[in-house]
């Protein structure tokens, strides 16, 4: 029975609000620990390059300088940094230190010392002596014969073909597509670039690690996966996991970046090495250029359609890189097949794919996972089709996307590495998504009228649909346990790793609303591998479906054993006991009833029993949600800016279990999505070095770049979510760059097909399209 | 380096500090248990750090901590000293404008700066105010609905 009045579904405020906006200690950096030293990474100049030798002499002899590690003095393990479930589906091809650089920027030695300037001292007295390698840059050029091989080590592990530079490799059919492309009266088929993008977590990464007096590891760090950050560091430095205890503070953003092992590894080596505590902080710069990034693609997005509108076969060959190592390689390329081709229905689909290395930034899992690329170039060929078929963007898609009760099988066919398991639509608002994002967008006036024009300004209107799934189906899980206080408060341990987005809060609301009792009672911890449950971490869009899951659960078990309590101490069955707004009573209109308070005081001082439970939870499904997103831009077609006037998303993520978190979520990635498209690009030389590792060269947008954002969120019941839940964390970025794209043509009638669209890309397409429309035009 | 010593006062108590020549006022204030004031850039890009200084918005990693002296500084400690929240830290928390939390000092005390001297900003007012504080999490709306709801609730906004 549900309360009067619910907790899920409501804009609570969240648990850690108020502290954050105290600036209260929170954040990784905020716990000084005495004794502390400070740890700083060499990182590689050379793109690609062997270590011949490293001299460490004149930094030992430092005064200050605790420690100098290079790879003689580590354990050499193969790994993988990507935070996956084990067996990781990462290739094996990363050491903690290595005898050779495979990109500018890659780890050569670390160092621990007293202060941050005797740490960056000693780095720059470590002499290493390079031989230096043909660096391979270009990802169409990684796998052609007699090109350097990155990966020739002979102990990595899982890589598909090391020869030729290829990490990984996917080939995909359903039905049979040439004969769908031959079924066709029109085939569309085109090539899409896109390109890297940065994470920018305002607080960048960062590790501090000790030995706590029982010379355990103890490592406070700002990760999305803390067990398993606690598995691999404990494989790592070959010790075993009972030896490592790692906490996950309050973390400075995350999407994805931390989702990967990048400091915990090298500061845990320090602390053993030192005894001492010891810290490491990327710099903004070291952000930029060691931390991860988007993998940049080459996408050829082919689709045949009949006259009648219909998909006859939809195929996408999609060269990818991961950089210097295969963190998250296969998976989020994966990824740019089973979510995106789906969306529309077809009998006949295609996923092939190429993951190379090249001596570049490493890729990694970025919000979307490989969507935004596959949705920029699934959504284009769909906008473009439509307008050849002279069919309104909107009614064509209806037509064809994905409904209520299908059966998604490419998921089957592309796992998580591996095979995969089926997708079954059992809530889809995606229709209501097109009609009320395109109402807010003035989709009718503004596409029937020609476009809006102002002089030398064009408007047009654009949309782009896309789906995400909620978790890895039947590999993602979690743990939660619960635990009565003797006061009728209640405390929820949870293996979620809240990364800004709400978890704690989301977590609190399902287990209040589950027990009967106000938010208030509820206390969370979370993030913890010594103190909480198990938990694969916070990725793939599965925190509010999976760990808020075990919640429900474990809170249903509690509520069971405090019915049974009250149904004794009330005299009545337990049937007739309730337990809403802190009381437990009888609904058998005896009007008897406990409050949660003396129910639970009873329990523990004359029961003498602990209120307590636990659960695991699993699903063997994604349930995707749904996004329809609606941009207006004007061009100005006298210097080729495109600005975003309006970006509208309607959004169907089942019930949202916190409304005013959830549209948090849209927002951020709309402003994320918006800047994939048109402003942020990591600029790499010839050299493979970065040149723009700073906010002022790599624009990210302020609040007065922002368009108008408008959100809606359509509701949906998911039947296999908590409450009706799906996710909601990554979808909303997928939408922004094609809708943007599309709104572009709306407007000037020119398809970009390269990320991002830039203004000298847009004026030089211009004044090519008016040359060659108005020949005579420009004589004079 | 020799150090000086200087005289500050933060967030109305009285201190006496000594610093090398080069001390970052970020780095300072960190180590004197002023964790709100975050590091971001060290560049002046990003806005975390901000604090005030005589009741401006300045970055603490482009400021010497010499330059502090014989000056008022605010840090987000200062807003609520006795562990209740300023009614902009209070809209910030109400209206969901904090999700990972890390630039939210910086943006409450830019825009605190701003109502300080605007008490009836209008939105473009707020979105310029904030501008040097970059969020990577919330795409701004709520920050800046949450810094209007704050000007409206003191009787101000237009």
């Amino acid at each position: 029975m549900k309360p009067e009045d619910p907790i899920v579904g409501r804009s609570l405020g969240k648990l850690d609000g108020a502290k954050l906006a105290a600036g209260r200690p929170a954040f990784t950096d905020d716990f000084p620990v005495p004794g502390m030293l400070v740890g700083k990474i060499l990182a590689s100049s050379r793109a690609h390059a062997r270590i011949r030798s490293i001299d460490t002499s004149r930094a030992k002899a430092l005064p200050g300088v605790r420690a100098v590690l290079t790879w003689q003095d580590v354990p050499r393990v193969p790994h993988t940094t990507a935070g996956q479930a084990w067996p990781e589906p990462s290739p094996y091809d990363t050491f903690l230190l290595d005898s050779k650089v495979r990109f500018v920027g890659d780890r050569v030695a670390a160092v621990a010392a007293d202060t941050r300037a005797i740490a960056e001292e000693a780095v720059r007295l470590i002499e290493v002596d390079y031989e230096n390698l043909p660096a391979v840059l270009d990802m169409e050029q990684a796998m052609a014969e007699g090109v350097a091989v990155i990966h020739d080590e002979p102990d990595a592990k899982g890589i598909h073909d090391a020869r030729h530079n290829l990490a990984g490799y996917i080939l995909k059919e359903l039905g049979d597509v040439e004969a769908g492309f031959r079924e066709a009266d029109f085939v569309c088929e085109r090539e899409f670039r896109t390109h890297r993008q940065q994470h920018c977590p305002i607080e960048p990464h960062v590790t501090a690690s000790w030995l706590d007096p029982d010379d355990r590891l103890t490592i406070l760090s700002s990760t999305q996966v803390p067990f398993h950050a606690r598995r691999q560091v404990a494989m790592i430095l070959q010790i075993p996991v009972q030896r490592v205890h790692v906490i996950k503070p309050r973390i400075g953003g995350g999407f994805g970046g931390k989702q990967e092992l990048l400091l915990e590894d090298i500061c845990g080596a320090l602390t053993l090495a030192t005894r001492r505590p010891v810290k490491i902080e990327y710099t903004r710069a070291e952000e930029f250029f060691m931390a991860r990034s988007r993998h940049p693609q080459v996408l050829r997005m082919k689709m045949g359609v009949k006259r009648d509108g219909s998909i006859t076969a939809s195929s996408l060959k999609v060269l990818a890189t991961t950089g210097a190592y295969g963190s998250h390689a296969l998976t989020v390329q994966g990824n740019t097949g089973s979510k995106v081709l789906p969306l529309y229905r077809t009998p006949n689909m295609r996923f092939e794919c190429h993951v190379v290395y090249t001596n570049m930034p490493v890729a990694g899992a970025f919000r979307g996972y490989g969507c935004p690329q596959g949705f920029f170039a699934q959504e284009s060929v769909v906008d473009e089709i439509a307008h050849d078929l002279g069919l309104d963007p909107i009614e064509f898609r209806r037509r064809n996307l994905i409904r209520l009760g299908d059966l998604d099988e490419l998921s089957a066919q592309l796992g998580e590495g591996r095979k995969g398991l089926a997708r079954t639509i059992r809530s889809c608002g995606m229709p209501q998504c097109l009609e009320e994002g395109a109402a807010a967008i003035g989709w009718q006036e503004k596409r029937q009228a020609p476009p809006a024009r102002d002089g030398h300004l064009r408007r047009g209107v654009g949309v782009a649909c896309s789906m995400q799934g909620s978790s890895i189906a039947g590999i993602d899980w979690g743990a939660a346990l619960i635990r009565m206080n003797e006061d009728g408060s209640f405390h929820v341990m949870s293996g979620a790793s809240d990364v800004g987005a709400g978890a704690d809060t989301v977590m609190a609301q399902i287990a209040a609303e589950t027990l009967g009792v106000t938010l208030d009672k509820i206390l969370v911890t979370s993030g913890d591998t010594d103190t909480t449950p198990f938990d694969v971490g916070a990725y793939a869009s599965s925190t509010t479906i999976i760990s808020g899951g075990a919640v429900k659960k474990a809170a249903e078990k509690v509520r069971a054993q405090i019915v049974a309590l009250g149904a004794k101490f009330l005299e009545v069955a337990p049937e007739a006991v309730v337990c809403r707004d802190n009381t437990v009573s009888a609904a058998d209109g005896s009007g008897k009833c406990i409050s949660m308070q003396d129910l639970a005081r009873r329990a523990t001082y004359k029961e003498k029993m602990q209120v307590m439970d636990h659960a695991s939870h699993f699903i063997t499904d994604s349930p995707p949600p749904f996004c329809a997103q609606f941009a207006e831009v004007e061009v100005d077609t006298d210097t080729g800016q495109v600005r975003v006037l309006h970006l509208a998303t309607a959004i169907d993520c089942g019930v949202a279990l916190n409304p005013a978190l959830a549209e948090g979520q849209v927002e951020g990635a709309v402003a994320q999505g918006i800047g994939y498209g048109l402003y942020e690009e990591m600029a790499i030389d010839g050299q493979g070095v970065m040149r723009n590792p700073n906010f002022l060269d790599y624009k990210i947008l302020a609040a007065n770049d922002m368009p108008k954002l408008t959100t809606i969120l359509v509701p949906t019941e998911e039947p296999l979510g908590p409450y009706g839940a799906k996710s909601i964390g990554e979808v909303a970025i997928n939408g922004p760059t094609p809708a943007v794209a599309n709104a572009i043509f709306h407007a000037i009638g020119i398809r970009f097909r390269k990320l991002p669209i830039r203004p000298e890309d847009v004026l030089r397409a211009w004044r090519e399209k008016n040359r060659q429309e108005q020949p005579a035009a420009v004589t004079r | 380096m020799s150090a000086i010593e200087i005289d500050v006062t933060v967030n109305g108590a009285a201190r006496r500090w000594r610093v090398a020549p080069g001390d970052l006022l970020l780095d300072v204030l960190r180590r004197e248990g002023y964790g709100g004031v975050k590091r971001g850039c060290e560049s002046g890009e990003c806005g975390a750090c901000t604090i005030l200084l005589d009741g401006k918005a300045v970055l603490a990693c482009l400021t010497f901590a010499a330059q502090a002296d014989g000056r008022e500084v605010v840090t987000i400690e200062g807003l609520s000293p006795d562990g209740k929240l300023d009614p902009l830290q209070e809209a910030f928390v109400e209206h969901a404008a904090v999700q990972c939390g890390y630039c939210a000092p910086g943006m409450i005390l830019s825009a605190k700066a701003l109502l300080d001297e605007r008490p009836d900003p209008s939105e473009a007012e707020v979105r310029e105010a904030l501008a040097g504080n970059l969020c990577r999490c919330t795409g701004y709306v709520k920050p800046v609905e949450a810094v209007l709801a704050a000007a409206r609730a003191k009787g101000g906004a237009r």
